[in-house]
């Protein structure tokens, strides 16, 4: 009985195999199909109609007792040979659309108007790499990054994706590049290559789906504004009905705060749990907890000296960094069409430990290094009517009291923290585009606050974009 | 020695409540209610359905949130429409499950859409257009002809996937298209009166329920599927109605109904609105219930007044 379902699996799967693309269809080719399909299952149906005579004339000839054991269910189950082959599916007139290789295209530019000079942002208390990618960016009219992704699955076992940015100054990056499995079962899933950490909850989104234009300034002070490295990822699912997943990475190190270096380990190691649910229908939430660690080796940072001029520092060491993220989402009865809201918050502590060769290019005088240095931004989101929303993001900045050991009387110190708030509304003519509109007063930076204005596009060509939570 | 004896009996147990769900019956995870609706006919006992989506949430427009990764990490069934119809968020459950029985090609997986006839097959398939489906008109649910075509194929499935009881599922499927069939029998005779009745419709949702009942579609408030109505497209849709008179104008219970209210008031015509799956009123408890519902709520709007 086994052996002939799993030859009628067979015999659908085959099917399902042939359900090859046709060209496009006129009425009276489709006409003709229909005529045909008629015909096949007429035939179809008389064959089984035979075959069911047979079957009965079969059982009948049978004594009782030989019933098959596996009969558990009351009344005379149709005996296997009696039961039609599985319906085949219907092919479809349409060119096959799910290609080899799917793509999809995030164009992006925006207008950018700042009340002080981007080239001298800096966040103070945070010492960071010269070439760190933060504030605002360029003045005036810009390409935002534009992003082409490339996914597929590759055969039964694996799937591929590489999301390729273009950036504005003409060089072009790679965001994410990696394979992972698809058939290990449960709960598992493999993943090796370059991917964006799972840690904290916007980390491992493309900015393009972030709900404001930049992103906050605990990720531009500690996390490089964006995690990614080269290395292997293990996801867990629990078999629970709660939702509760565990991630754990092994990787390179090579972005802040981590340095890429010469050596056969990891240089980067992070764990991340998230769980959630819902509450009713018009309510679902997710937090999780993660673990970062990534060392640097000779790390280059940018610092200035107790009268206030630029110096370089280097560092080596190890930085930790924990993450506490949290978002809660809100839509009547759960369809988010028309109104829905977004609350989301993240808490990020970081320790760096290690030594420090301070004013690289004067003194270069080594000692330890040791800062605590902790953030968190409060961003709702409220869509208003259908194609609206409004944004409004608080976030602030801690640096506690870096302790410089030996070298304390050489680099200098800040004072006041950081914040910044932000106010955002966009518009979405469809699920494809969006235009915003973003204004923010930014006290990063010692002195007057930054007042800095964005218009910005985005738009997704190709395939349909996910909908992640 | 004890903590650990007592460690290896607390895993033991663990191992046991995981091991046990391997008798329990078949999960299924449903991504519409029409077909957490139809499993249930099929399995009855022998199925524990989960579904997705209420019908008053918009099929096209959901997340992948946590609760729907968690139902899909331990589904040995996901029944879906297909067809495109859950493109933005199936593929990223499928893919953070860690749930090889559900992976597209896989017995676990069944999308409704490739067993039945599809509408609306567009000949290009453009984004200027709107959110079109290049599958076809994904909302097959609309027609009970169809409902009868797919229970043939998901009782195959579960005998497939659950073979230890394919022979309660052959009965079971046995007894619904009797029922079934009597049933479409009895909608179509009581809808007669609809045929070539002129309606306007919100969303391009219902093509197989017309292409059913023989009704007519004359114009769309949506200017474009997916696109929401807009003011100026409604003045249009009222300036056609003008020329091509129509008797009611439909909506689905997830949609707004302001639009559809708009023109109802504004044309003078009659605001139907239809379940669309099972849950979308008080009268679609089950799939014979939707299409009663259904049926009579459309009669209502087209008699004169």
């Amino acid at each position: 009985m086994d052996s002939s379902w799993r030859s009628a699996g067979l015999v659908l799967c085959l099917a399902a195999g042939s359900a090859v693309a046709q060209p496009a269809s006129d009425t009276q080719s489709l006409r003709r199909e229909i005529d045909a399909m008629k015909a096949d299952y007429e035939q179809r149906i008389k064959a089984l109609e035979q075959r069911l005579q047979a079957a009965e004339d079969a059982q009948k000839a049978q004594p009782p007792t030989a019933a098959p054991a596996t009969a558990a269910a009351p009344g005379a189950p149709l005996p296997p040979t009696a039961i039609a082959p599985p319906p085949q599916p219907v092919p479809s007139a349409q060119a096959s659309t799910q290609s080899l290789l799917e793509t999809s295209l995030i164009l992006s530019g925006q207008y950018t108007r700042t009340s002080r000079d981007p080239a001298d942002y800096r966040i103070r208390g945070f010492s960071l790499p010269p070439d760190a990618q933060i504030g605002p960016g360029t003045r005036g009219f810009s390409l935002a990054e534009s992003e082409l992704a490339l996914t597929a699955n590759i055969d039964p076992w694996f799937r591929g994706q590489a999301n390729i940015a273009f950036e504005p100054d003409n060089s072009v990056s790679i965001e994410e590049a990696y394979v992972q499995t698809t058939s290990l079962g449960n709960g598992l899933t493999l993943k090796a290559g370059r991917f964006f950490s799972s840690v904290g909850y916007l980390n491992s989104q493309h900015a393009h789906t972030w709900d404001f234009a930049d992103a906050p300034l605990a990720y531009q002070a500690m996390l490089g504004t964006q995690f990614n490295d080269d290395g292997l990822q293990v996801a867990w699912l629990a078999p629970t009905d709660q939702f509760f997943e565990i991630r754990g990475e092994l990787g390179r190190g090579r972005s802040y705060p981590g340095t890429d270096s010469n050596r056969n380990g990891a240089g980067m190691s992070a764990i991340s749990a998230h769980t959630g649910g819902d509450i009713g229908e018009s309510q679902s939430w997710r937090a999780g907890l993660s673990y970062l660690n990534a060392k640097a080796t000779n790390q280059d940072l940018s610092a200035f000296d107790p009268v206030g001029n630029p110096i370089t520092n280097s560092f080596s060491g190890s930085t930790n960094v924990w993450i506490a993220d949290a978002v809660w989402k809100w839509a009547p009865n759960g369809n988010a069409t028309r109104t829905n809201f977004k609350l989301q918050g993240e808490y990020l502590h970081a320790t760096r430990d290690g030594s420090l060769v301070a004013d690289t290019t004067g003194a270069a005088s080594s000692g330890s290094y040791r800062q605590a240095q902790s953030g968190w931004y409060l961003q709702g989101v409220y869509q208003f009517m259908p194609r609206w929303r409004v944004g409004l993001r608080t976030e602030r900045l801690g640096y506690g009291t870096p302790d410089y050991g030996a070298n304390a009387g050489l680099v200098g110190l800040d004072s006041g923290s950081p914040s910044k708030q932000t106010l955002m509304v966009d518009w979405n003519p469809s699920e494809f585009s969006r235009w915003r509109v973003q204004v923010a007063q930014d006290r990063a930076r010692p002195g007057n606050p930054d007042w800095q204005w964005t218009l910005q596009y985005q738009m997704s060509l190709g395939v349909h974009g996910a909908h992640s939570y | 020695m004890s903590i650990v004896k007592r460690f290896l009996a607390a895993a033991g147990l663990l191992l046991a409540v995981a091991a046990a769900p391997a008798h329990a019956a078949l999960k299924v995870l449903a991504c519409e209610p029409e077909w957490g609706a139809l499993v249930q006919e099929l399995g009855g006992p022998l199925v524990d359905v989960a579904v997705a989506t209420t019908a008053m949430q918009d099929p096209h427009q959901i997340q992948a949130k946590p609760s729907l990764i968690a139902r899909t990490r331990n589904a040995d069934l996901v029944v879906c429409t297909g067809a495109e119809l859950e493109v933005g968020w199936l593929p990223v459950l499928l893919q953070q499950s860690g749930n090889a029985r559900v992976q597209a090609g896989q017995p676990g997986n069944f999308a409704a859409a490739d067993y039945v006839r599809k509408l609306e097959i567009p000949t290009s398939v453009d984004r200027s257009q709107g959110d079109v489906h290049a599958a076809g008109n994904p909302h097959i649910q609309t027609d009970p002809r169809n409902i009868g075509t797919v229970a043939v194929a998901l009782a195959a499935r579960l005998q497939q996937v659950d073979a230890a009881n394919a022979a309660q599922y052959a009965q079971r499927a046995t007894a619904f298209q009797q029922k079934w069939q009597a049933a479409v029998a009895r909608w179509t005779q009581q809808a007669a009166p609809l045929r070539g009745v002129p309606v306007v419709s919100q969303h391009k949702g219902y093509v197989y329920l017309y292409d059913w009942l023989g009704i007519k579609e004359v114009a769309v408030l949506e200017p474009k599927p997916g696109v929401e109505p807009s003011a100026a497209h409604l003045q249009e849709v009222l300036a056609t109605l003008k020329a091509t008179p129509a008797r009611m104008v439909i909506y689905s219970a997830y949609q707004d109904s302001r639009p559809a209210e708009w023109l109802g008031k504004n044309a003078g015509i009659a605001v139907v609105k239809i379940p669309f799956t099972v849950g979308g009123t008080d009268g679609a408890k089950d799939l014979f219930g939707l299409f009663d519902d259904t049926v009579a709520r459309l009669l209502a709007g087209a008699s004169p007044k």
